[in-house]
């Protein structure tokens, strides 16, 4: 559904991508792992059409989409979310996910039905009249989530949907995007939770130092000596190994 | 839809019994007092759909004013045009005006501050041309021959006058509604709360915003053309000048920027304000300008929300029914 061919970003001499290349199949949940300060969020900006990509092509459902600015990849059925969720204050809960549903419901009556409904779907039945900025965190990340759903979009970006929740909220997002892919969404996520992407993901791509380093099943990549460096330091994989062995 | 809450209509419906009260009040003083806040009126509600809903402060709504009534002034002045389609060409020409600005503003990415003193510096540069160029009347402006009659758009009788403008105001206010509550408005919303958020969700925010000024820019035309229907009169200071700009931003910002009430409530408001202090003080012209200034950094200080939202916590009415009917 997905596929990102060499993509480079340098930022003046900072190298923050280099030659990145992944692909996400439909259907499927893939994670992006990676520590901090790897170019994850860069790599997604870069998909989504928020900064162009020095080099390197992006294609979605077999298009060269490559360049085009964020709301063309919206209506092309691609959407990005945001790491820190930033809810739409001076709207209702409803409203703000109406905000989405608008992209192909040009009537108010229409988005606020298809509002609704992604709200009930998402569990936020009860927060629909609320403003905004009164939910809590699990809320917002949810509402991020729902507004997103609402474009119409199958293929979802999400950036660390689950950061700063308590583990219960966890189970029940990692519930939700389960579902969401069972209704036929597509899911390419960047992910702290390592709870979250050994449940959700069936495979990861690790990106370290801008770097594609490796690639595969989560519960391969986290055995991966590389990935265990990156995460690590040098020489972690092989103390590691001497510590299990010993 | 937001629900309104008691005080918010008590307030609506105060300005509605003021307005009504001056047809019986039978005095013109008040009644050429409450025409002018009326017009101002106009030009806020103008500054409130970039200002209020889209978070995109202008400080230099006298341009669209200005261009609305030089484009009329000029079509009946020097080509002897009809003012009726005078007043529909000052219209299209604020809109045209509003959409080049924002055009221009967008296309650099200029917010905040930055978009504020663009708009500064076209209202300014456009003062200035209209005192220099020949065509627009020069230094001593332009004048309309005086001719009553509903075709020129001009009543000797002040009632008419006022009638024609609380028709206007209702208009333009119902305008301001249709847009909130539309895809449009929300986009604008979105685009003041959090512009990339928007963008993620499908918004050309560039379209919206330019749109946005193109609509405001119809609105200022509109009350630039009404002051010119009303006084058959306009020089470069008074339609280009800051003062109108100053004055367009102040009413929706005390009233509530982003409601469709607020730009009426804030003009009237401060108008009465400044008409009470010209009464009590009379040898000191230019004091309701200190008040303004006192009465705006109050309301950006206390009221976040203005009138409307400070109305809004007294009596809200609970959502029950409404999620009784979900």
């Amino acid at each position: 559904m997905l596929e990102v061919r060499n993509l480079s970003k340098s930022f003046g001499g900072l190298k923050a991508v280099t030659d990145a290349s992944l692909d996400v199949p439909e259907g499927s949940i893939v994670g992006l792992l990676g520590p901090n300060g790897a170019g994850k969020t860069t790599c997604f900006t870069m998909i989504a059409g928020f900064t162009k990509a020095d080099e390197g092509t992006v294609r979605f459902k077999g298009q060269d989409i490559t360049g085009l600015p964020p709301h063309r990849i919206c209506a092309l059925g691609m959407i990005r979310t945001f790491q820190i969720v930033q809810p739409f204050a001076g709207l209702t809960v409803q409203e703000n996910i109406a905000v989405g549903a608008y992209l192909h419901h040009h009537k108010r009556q229409e988005a606020m039905t298809v509002a609704r409904d992604v709200g009930k779907r998402l569990g936020m039945g009860a927060m629909l009249d609320r403003p905004a900025s009164s939910l809590t965190i699990a809320g917002r990340k949810r509402l991020e989530l729902a507004r997103a759903l609402a474009t119409g979009a199958k293929l979802l970006l999400l950036d660390e949907v689950m950061a700063g929740l308590i583990p219960s909220e966890i189970t029940e997002i990692v519930g939700i995007i389960r579902k969401i892919r069972d209704e036929g969404h597509t899911f390419l996520m960047i992910e702290h939770v390592m709870q979250a992407v050994m449940s959700l993901a069936e495979t990861a791509y690790v990106l370290n130092q801008g770097k594609m380093i490796a690639h595969g099943p989560p519960r391969e990549l986290v055995r991966d000596p590389s990935v265990v460096e990156a995460y690590l330091g040098h020489g972690a994989a092989a103390r590691l190994q001497e510590e299990s062995h010993a | 839809m937001k629900s309104q809450s008691i005080g918010q209509l008590a307030l609506a419906a105060a300005a509605v019994a003021y307005l009504l009260s001056v047809y019986f009040a039978s005095s013109p003083v008040w009644m050429g007092f409450t025409i002018n806040a009326l017009i101002i009126a106009v030009v806020a509600m103008s500054w409130n759909i970039t200002g209020g809903f889209g978070g995109l402060s202008s400080f230099g709504h006298a341009a669209l004013y200005g261009t609305g009534a030089y484009a009329s002034a000029i079509l009946q002045v020097k080509y002897g045009v009809n003012a009726l389609v005078g007043f529909a060409a000052g219209i299209l020409a604020g809109a045209a005006m509003g959409a080049f600005i924002g055009a221009l503003a967008f296309r650099y990415g200029l917010r905040g501050s930055y978009f504020a003193l663009v708009t500064l510096a076209f209202a300014e540069v456009l003062r200035i041309c209209a005192s220099s160029f020949e065509f627009t009347g020069g230094g001593s402006g332009l004048q309309l021959k005086l001719a009553p009659g509903l075709a020129n758009l001009q009543f000797a009788d002040r009632t008419v006058v006022y009638t024609a403008l609380l028709i206007v105001v209702a208009v333009v206010m119902i305008l301001t509604a249709l847009i909130k509550y539309s895809r449009f408005g929300a986009y604008l919303i979105a685009v003041r709360e959090n512009e990339d958020a928007a963008r993620a969700l499908g918004i050309d925010t560039y379209r919206i915003k330019v749109q946005a000024m193109a609509i405001s820019g119809a609105f200022g035309g509109l009350a630039g053309v009404l002051y010119l229907q009303l006084w058959l009169f306009i020089d470069s200071t008074v339609v280009y000048g800051s003062a109108v700009s100053v004055e367009a931003l102040i009413g929706p910002i005390i009233g509530g920027a982003g409601t469709v009430w607020g730009p009426l409530l804030g003009t009237l408001g401060l108008h009465l304000l400044g008409e009470g202090a010209k009464h009590l003080l009379p040898n000191a012209p230019g004091l309701n300008f200190v008040l303004y200034a006192v009465v705006l950094i109050c309301a950006l200080r206390f009221l976040p929300q203005g009138l409307v939202g400070l109305a809004g916590k007294f009596g809200a009415f609970t959502k029950k029914q409404e999620a009784d009917d979900a």
